[in-house]
This record gives structure tokens, C-alpha cells and sequence, in this order.
């Protein structure tokens, strides 16, 4: 079950924990992986660790004319792109009286529309082999909404429905669009919290924990593997039962 | 001249599973060929590459049949 050998995968945002995470599963299950990320360090270290099969292919997302070429680079050094994750996300918290625009636009540039863009190049051979998988990271908020996060909310929503969309354009192509919308997950950035807060927020959550990175990673092998090809347009929600929908 | 019809009908055939007496100049992919929309997207991709040209979006949005196909490759050519 979920073997992935002979298929390449594409992961944005390699080089935070959620993205670093589904990198190793899918390459444990036999993927060639292609790290991107804007820090080059944390990629080459993982490349490092993976040791075969894996390809270090770093992108300034919030560039279009970089995000076109990273397709094109992971084609050359890859040889194809199977399996495209969208996990680069970045936040930019404020309340929406105070939020700047660029705040916005940057969460929308990053989170939703270097999605697409990375989502039409790589379509093209999907298409061509009859045969592909695009997950995107989205967030329980994308569902739930959540305040100060007004501009993260609508990124991570955006998401659902450009997947819904594309999936039904192109199911007929053996193509599968999915979404897995994560919790509260332990990262370096929850690290942060006292254990005061990480008490309220387990408070709120069924499981009682945070999850961790790979419980997240688990959700998007599944739908990488041959064996999610009936599910499409699904949004896969990982959150220890905090919402369920 | 031929040339670019034949082809136009041969990557139509392999792409669409048709019978090539099926694939006459004036058929029209969508209602004569079974095409769903995102077969013509495809077929216009496959013509871009098999003869080197770029087919705007505004152009292929006029390509309905074989024939609008070979016109618009010849002119492109010339």
C-alpha cells in the first residue's frame, strides 16, 4: 500500500517542519522528492539526510516569473512532476482595522496564487501521462475562521475552492485535487507558546494534543498514493476532532 | 501542404481514440469527435508542439474543426 516508487513529487515550503515532514514520508514510501523553499540551508540538510532521490530546488514563491521556472527546474533535474504539494504558506497576523495591504497581498500571493501558477505548469504533464496528484496545505481557519488571521483565512478558504474546482475540470485525466486542512500541529512556531497557552488550546482540542508534523504527512500520502485515486476534491481534515467537518 | 493535414488528422486520432474516416476536414471536434472542452485545450497544446508554434488563447478559442486547425498552422507557418 502507498508505494510511490518511480513517481516524483514536488514539495513547497520544504524547509518548515509540516513541509519537511511530508518530503520524508513520501520519499520513505519510494518518491523521488524535489525540496523548494526560500532557505536554501534547511533544504540541503534534508536533501543531505534523504541522501538518494532528492533534489534540492529553491523558489521565491512570491515571484512569479520564479515560480513558472521551478516547475521547468524540477522537470530537468527530476524528471517530471508526479505529485505536486503546495504547503508553502507564510502568515501575516493583524486585525483587519489595522491590516495593511501588503499584508494581504503577500498571505494571497504566497498561501493561494503561487499555487495555481505551480498547479497550471505542472498540469501540463499530468495531462500528458494521464496520471498526477495535487494536494494543497490548507487550515482548519480556511473552515473555521479565525480572528486576526483575516487575510491566512481567505488564503487557506481560496484554497478549498480553487481544489474543488480544478478537480472536477480534471478527473476525467486520472488527476486527483485535494486539500488536508491541519489543526493546532507542534512546529517551531508553536514551540513558542508557554505551556499556559498550550494548555488552552489542548483544552479545545479532543485528542487532547497538538499533532505532530507527521500526522499531517500521513494525510497527504494518502492522497498521493494510487490507492486515493476515487478521492477528488476532498479537503482532509487533520485537527484531533477540534472541528469537525 | 498535405503534410500539415495529415498531421493535424493523425495527432487528433491518437488524442481523441476516433476512427480516422471519422476525421474529415469539416468535423468539428466538440460536436462531430466527442471533444470535451478540456480535449481541445489538450489538442491545441499537442499542435504547439508537434509544429513549434504558439497558438494564443484567442486563436484557439476560433479552432473548432480539423480544418480551422490546418488554416490556422499553414498561416502561422507562412
Amino acid at each position: 500500500m502507498f508505494d510511490l516508487t518511480g513517481k516524483t513529487a514536488l514539495v513547497t515550503g520544504a524547509s518548515g517542519a509540516i513541509g519537511g515532514a511530508i518530503a520524508r514520508m513520501l520519499h520513505a514510501r519510494g518518491a523521488t522528492v524535489a525540496l523548494s523553499g526560500t532557505r536554501v540551508e534547511p533544504l540541503t540538510a534534508l536533501a543531505a539526510d534523504l541522501g538518494e532521490r532528492a533534489v534540492v530546488a529553491p523558489a521565491n514563491l512570491s515571484d512569479a516569473a520564479a515560480t513558472e521556472a521551478l516547475i521547468k527546474t524540477v522537470e530537468e533535474k527530476a524528471g517530471g512532476v508526479d505529485i505536486l504539494i503546495n504547503n508553502a504558506g507564510l502568515t501575516r497576523d493583524g486585525l483587519l482595522m489595522r491590516m495593511k495591504d501588503e499584508d494581504w497581498d503577500t498571505v494571497l500571493e504566497v498561501n493561494l496564487t503561487a499555487g495555481f501558477r505551480l498547479t497550471r505548469a505542472a498540469m501540463r504533464g499530468m495531462m500528458k501521462k494521464r496520471w498526477g496528484r495535487i494536494v494543497g496545505i490548507s487550515s482548519v481557519v480556511g473552515a473555521t475562521g479565525n480572528p486576526g488571521q483575516a487575510n491566512y483565512a481567505a488564503s487557506k478558504a481560496g484554497m478549498i475552492g480553487f481544489t474543488k474546482a480544478l478537480a472536477a475540470e480534471v478527473a476525467s485525466r486520472n488527476v486527483t485535487v485535494n486539500a488536508v486542512a491541519p489543526g493546532f500541529i507542534a512546529t517551531p512556531m508553536t514551540d513558542a507558546l508557554n505551556e499556559e497557552q498550550r494548555a488552552a488550546i489542548s483544552s479545545r482540542i479532543p485528542a487532547g494534543r497538538l499533532g505532530a508534523p507527521e500526522d499531517v504527512a500521513a494525510a497527504v500520502l494518502y492522497l498521493a498514493s494510487e490507492e486515493a485515486a476515487y478521492v477528488t476534491g476532498h479537503t482532509l481534515h487533520v485537527n484531533g476532532g477540534m472541528a469537525m467537518l | 501542404m498535405s503534410d500539415v493535414a495529415d498531421r493535424v488528422k493523425k495527432i487528433v486520432v491518437e488524442h481523441l481514440g476516433v476512427d480516422e474516416a471519422k476525421v474529415t476536414e469539416e468535423a468539428s471536434f466538440i460536436d462531430d469527435l466527442g471533444a470535451d472542452s478540456l480535449d481541445t485545450v489538450e489538442l491545441v497544446m499537442a499542435f504547439e508542439e508537434e509544429f513549434g508554434c504558439e497558438i494564443p488563447d484567442d486563436a484557439a478559442e476560433k479552432i473548432q474543426t480539423v480544418k480551422d486547425a490546418i488554416d490556422f498552422i499553414q498561416k502561422s507557418a507562412a
